[in-house]
């Protein structure tokens, strides 16, 4: 893509806010970065493969691994008994669907793991995986959820009642009153499908477990990312305490966007794997175990009414999702259903909503976290019914949602289900957009082009985008009255540590795993805007050890959270360094430190700047001197950002379910070819705020990246399943990603800045409000193109194939679209 | 994804890469950007791969009794780079960028593409549809098979066990003919959905063959006389309507039809239309 992004002008500071570029990158590009399968922390390590099912529904009859040991070189061989010994991870909500890393009795899916052969290389691992001999008795299988919750559906867990694993309803206001009140009452039926992120790097893991004299421990070395309130939950599983498992993550990841954090599973496995080898074992994931088994962002059938007024405002909403999570209830899951909660009535002033959400088990694969989460399945849904709500009201797209769009004088702003929405000017991001999209022009052309037969559509969407998740969410699965007083769930608090070492050289120690979007670069900006320094001077270790790092069980990578949470979080660790550096200076220049400064290296009189010493003198005396100190000779500083803004749910679930809300108005030009249906990007305008910019080299990396995604997300990626339930895109023959060829279109960034005054630096996360946007905005662009078709985007991904179908199949000559006149 | 065990043999010349493919479990490895990601996917279990780089006699290209030839072992980069060869072989040069991505072509040889017979395959189709000869030589010696006979199913070639495809022999564009291709791909670089390759030739009325791919087991090749611009759409119609083409997560036969027709139509107005008809 064509990259054309204004910058702001304005600079908060010397370097937050400045271009700087990544310190991350000059390793990664001459190949020196060290993955998971570059490590190599314990001698004598071992390798995994992994025997998975091939059948989406059986019961496992025998299993026999006789012939897999007498492989030379293979030491073991872990199957359903010794994975029974494991304790079900502990669920998000109370529901009896046992997960477990690996089938027991019954596989629910294709790719579900089965044994695990140890052996002394991986071709060798495969070798004998080949010959482990597993008896399966098939069974009935069901893969949508539509299928799944009809009464005589084979179920997938005995134990429970149906596979409808949470059912639960909401309402918030008088939604009722609003239908009834409603000048016309606008519906629709939308799906949104599975698809993935296909990070460059596959899950890795290296487990020990070992007993150090004291007791039974697991040292596990993983690409995951957090959150890591699934560090208690592996613990539980393997049956220790949580002090007994350490889990290192190493500074480098291959990407993630949310895909990783299923990985938890497989350091249980793993580790379960080491403990009956007697030795350290490594598995890396391949690309067709992670395309099969790994996770991916659920698909999600939903239905939407919107109450519309007669001046064409929308008052009120009923909302029916139904996701389908696959096989297990993998924590976080349902959390799909609810990270959005705050905001389901997205950028609107919608005062009534009434939302029943389901989650349904079927036999594919778990789903989880996927850049967006939870974002591009609602908006999808709320944004095409806003297109169709505009063209029922015969009102051009932008100009509904102008008059739809909450007033930047009403906030901070209050939704219905709990949300507060810190900061926004959407009125201005949204003219902004239509500004630099050209959208009159973009119209006019569609239009001249459609006398001449051309098929091109202009799609427009206004979405909130989330960013610091509030994990109080997750309990709403959770009915009140079930809910355990005095053990409520919140949060969204990050940790940090900045310490000063003897040359006044500055380490900044990051709880966040970062898969690539460059934390270590901005933590350098901010500490040294804080203390006066260089960057130079700055450095971050983003490697993460439960051990020594310091973290809580929101830490970790997710939620865009590491603008609005942490970098708030190592302004206020600075701070507290500031202040005692200050304190050593002044005793050097027999100053009062309040009226001291750090700038440029010097720890200065503000008003007297020749009255100053070195920053790392300051320090040095800290270190060397401390006794001439009067006081805590302290260099380090740790930090945990609490927003008292994040609560957990009220008794009538109303939650705050983000510490901020940015905003994105996005405009995207596309035109299909009449006769052989390609569907081609022709231009795309996205407009943000996340109030304040920290670094807007890496903020147009993020969003640049994430229209990509949205886009193979619309287009081209699908983790589609056979109605028998086999997973038919294995390999990235079929699983297709947008490559360079396929971002050939103009591209223009732009950006308005209204700081959330939630956080210190008034950031907020933005590398997945185009992920949430891109999907529908495509949608409503097609939908554009054909609508005089008769042809309307309510499913996706949406490509030429597709198009033929919706077009009738027709493809006679005469047939063509571009001879049909419109309805 | 680790390949199971086998045996890597790389012999010098062609009688000895022959005589290790007598092994009815061996398989020879040209570019390897098919067979080796099916190895690894243990799809493909051969207990001897026998690596046919270094035997000099299967690489390079000459001009011999009017046609082009090109050794089993011609990379396909080197083919599309070659001086001329859109004076030469305009039906190879417009159909080369299609295959695959620049990486591959550097790797991919043009007779490990046409005898891997993948039914997406773009050169395959142009062998067909140019009427080139596939050279084929076994332990009873040499012969020559037409390309549109070549190819008799997915992944099933007229060569027998045993038999190596070493050299294709391109017959050269004359003067009067007219060649156009086209193909529509999910994404660039990936196995078309359906492509089209036309051949026009003669005088009026023009003699014009057709060539599909995608559309079925194996290129399908159609061949027609054409007196005037306005037969062309009814004789594209006609051939798109006899195909019988496979639905899959990418395709509809439907939309593969409607592509066979569309990018036949195109390719052959095209040609026409560059013959100054």
């Amino acid at each position: 893509m064509t990259v054309s992004a204004a910058l702001p002008a304005e600079r908060l500071r010397r370097y937050v806010g400045a271009a700087a570029e990544r310190v991350e990158d000059a390793a990664l590009l001459v190949g020196r970065g060290r993955f998971m399968d570059d490590l190599d922390p314990f001698p004598g390590t071992l390798e995994a493969a992994i025997v998975r099912s091939p059948h989406p529904h059986a019961r496992i009859t025998s299993f026999d691994a006789g012939r897999a040991l007498e492989v030379p070189g293979v030491r073991f061989v872990v199957g359903p008994e010794q994975t029974a010994t494991l304790r079900p991870f502990p669920l998000s909500f109370r529901a009896p669907m046992p997960y477990r890393p690996a089938a027991t009795d019954r596989v629910r899916y294709v790719g579900e793991p089965v044994a695990v052969v140890v052996a002394s290389s991986r071709h060798l691992a495969e070798d004998a995986a080949e010959r482990v001999n597993v008896g399966y008795e098939p069974l009935e299988a069901v893969v949508e959820v539509r299928d799944a919750m009809s009464a005589d559906a084979p179920r997938l867990h005995d134990e429970a009642e149906s596979n409808v694993a949470t059912d639960r309803t909401f309402t918030f206001g008088d939604v009722d009153a609003a239908f009834a009140a409603a000048d016309r009452v606008v519906e629709g039926e939308f799906s949104f499908p599975r698809y993935s992120s296909t990070p460059i790097e596959t899950y890795g893991v290296i487990a020990y477990w070992d007993n150090d004299g004291t007791g039974e421990r697991v040292t596990a070395y993983s690409n995951f990312h957090g959150p890591f309130a699934m560090q208690p939950v592996i613990a539980g599983a393997l049956g220790l305490t949580s002090s007994r498992v350490r889990l290192i993550v190493p500074e480098d990841i291959g990407g993630s966007f949310g895909i990783k954090s299923g990985i938890y599973a497989y350091v249980a496995l793993i580790a379960l794997a080491s403990r009956h080898a007697g030795a350290p074992v490594r598995w890396i994931e391949d690309r067709i175990e992670h395309l099969l088994a790994s996770s991916a962002g659920n698909d999600r059938e939903m239905r939407w009414a919107a109450a519309v007024d007669r001046d064409a405002r929308v008052r009120a909403l009923r909302v029916e999702l139904i996701d389908n999570v696959g096989a297990y209830l993998r924590p976080p899951e349902p959390a799909t259903l609810y990270r959005c909660f705050g905001n389901l009535t997205g950028a609107y002033a919608i005062e009534s909503v009434a939302l029943r959400s389901r989650a349904v088990v079927t036999n594919k694969a778990p789903t989880g976290l996927n850049r967006g989460f939870g974002g591009q399945q609602l908006y999808f849904g709320l944004e095409r019914l806003m297109d169709k709500v505009a063209a029922a009201c015969e009102l051009d797209p932008a100009e509904f949602r102008r008059r739809n769009l909450i007033p930047s004088e009403d906030f901070p702003y209050s939704t219905p289900t709990g949300g507060l929405y810190d900061s926004g000017d959407y009125q201005a991001v949204l003219d902004l957009a239509l500004e630099r999209a050209g959208y009159a022009e973009l119209c006019r052309r569609r239009d001249a082009g459609r006398s001449e037969g051309r098929l091109r559509g202009v799609g427009i969407v206004t979405i909130v985008d989330p960013s610091g998740t509030n994990l109080g969410y997750v309990t709403l699965a959770t009915p009140p009255e079930q809910r355990v007083r005095g053990r409520d769930k919140s949060g969204s608090t990050e940790h940090v540590r900045v310490a000063v070492d003897a040359s006044g050289e500055v380490t900044v120690m990051l709880g966040t795993t970062p898969q690539g979007q460059g934390h270590r670069t901005v933590a350098r900006q901010v500490v040294a805007d804080r203390l006066g320094l260089s960057p130079e001077q700055v450095h971050a270790v983003a490697e993460m050890d439960t051990a020594t790092t310091p973290w809580t069980v929101s830490s970790g990578s997710y939620s865009s959270r590491f603008a609005p949470l942490t970098t708030s979080a190592i302004a206020a660790a600075a701070e507290r360094v500031a202040t005692t550096v200050r304190a050593a200076a002044a005793v050097m220049l027999d100053a009062d430190p309040d009226e001291l400064e750090l700038a440029e290296g010097m720890v200065r009189v503000a008003a007297d700047r020749e009255r100053a010493v070195q920053f790392r003198h300051a320090a040095g005396l800290i270190h060397w001197d401390p006794g001439s100190l009067g006081g805590e000779a302290r260099l380090y500083a740790d930090a945990a950002f609490t927003p008292p803004q994040s609560r957990h749910p009220t008794a009538n679930d109303q939650i705050n379910s983000s510490l901020c809300y940015g905003f994105v108005a996005e405009v995207v030009a596309v035109e299909i070819d009449p006769k052989t249906l390609e569907l081609r990007v022709q231009a795309v305008t996205s407009v943000h705020d996340c109030g304040t910019i920290l670094n807007p080299l890496l903020l147009n990396g993020q969003l640049a990246g994430s229209i990509a995604h949205g886009l193979g997300g619309a287009t081209l990626e699908e983790l589609r399943y056979s109605a028998d339930g086999q997973m038919i895109a294995g390999s990235f023959m079929d699983y297709l990603c947008p490559t360079a060829a396929e971002l050939g279109f103009e591209l223009t960034l732009d950006h308005v800045v209204t700081p959330s005054p939630n956080t210190p630096l008034g950031a907020k996360g933005a590398g997945e409000g185009s992920t949430m946007s891109l999907p529908v905005a495509l949608a409503n662009a097609v939908t554009d193109a054909l609508r005089h078709l008769g042809v309307e985007i309510d499913r996706l991904p949406v490509h030429g194939s597709v198009l033929h179908e919706l077009l009738g199949g027709r493809e006679k000559r005469g047939d063509r679209p571009n001879d049909q006149k419109g309805p | 994804m680790k390949a199971a065990p086998f045996r890597y043999e790389r012999p010098r010349n062609l009688d000895e890469a022959l005589e290790m493919l007598q092994d009815e479990d061996a398989k020879p490895l040209a570019g390897g950007q098919s067979l080796v990601p099916m190895m690894a996917m243990r799809l493909a279990r051969p207990s001897v791969l026998v690596d046919l780089s270094a035997i000099a006699e299967l690489d390079g290209i000459e001009r011999r009794d009017g046609g082009l030839v090109t050794g089993a072992m011609t990379r396909q980069r080197t083919l599309e780079r070659r001086a001329g060869v859109i004076e030469e072989l305009p039906l190879v040069a417009a159909a080369l960028p299609y295959v695959g991505h620049r990486e591959i072509r550097n790797r991919g040889t043009v007779g490990g593409s046409i005898a891997h017979a993948d039914p997406a395959a773009e050169l395959g189709l142009v062998a067909a549809t140019l009427r080139a000869t596939i050279v084929a030589q076994g332990p009873d010696g040499t012969r020559d098979i037409p390309a549109d006979h070549f190819v008799s199913g997915p992944f099933q070639t007229a060569l027998a066990a045993g038999e190596l495809l070493t050299a294709v022999r391109w017959p050269l564009a004359q003067p009067e003919d007219r060649f156009a291709f086209a193909e529509v791909a999910r994404r660039h670089g990936d196995f078309a959905l359906c492509g089209a390759a036309v051949h026009l030739h003669g005088r009026e009325p023009r003699s014009v063959r057709g060539g599909l791919l995608g559309v079925g087991p194996a290129p399908v090749v159609h061949e027609a006389q054409v007196s005037d611009a306005e037969g062309i759409a009814e004789l594209a119609e006609q051939i798109a309507s006899g195909l019988e083409p496979s639905s899959d997560m990418h395709a509809t036969a439907g939309y593969r039809r409607r592509l066979a027709r569309v990018l036949l139509e195109r390719c052959m107005r095209a040609a026409w239309s560059g013959a100054g008809g």
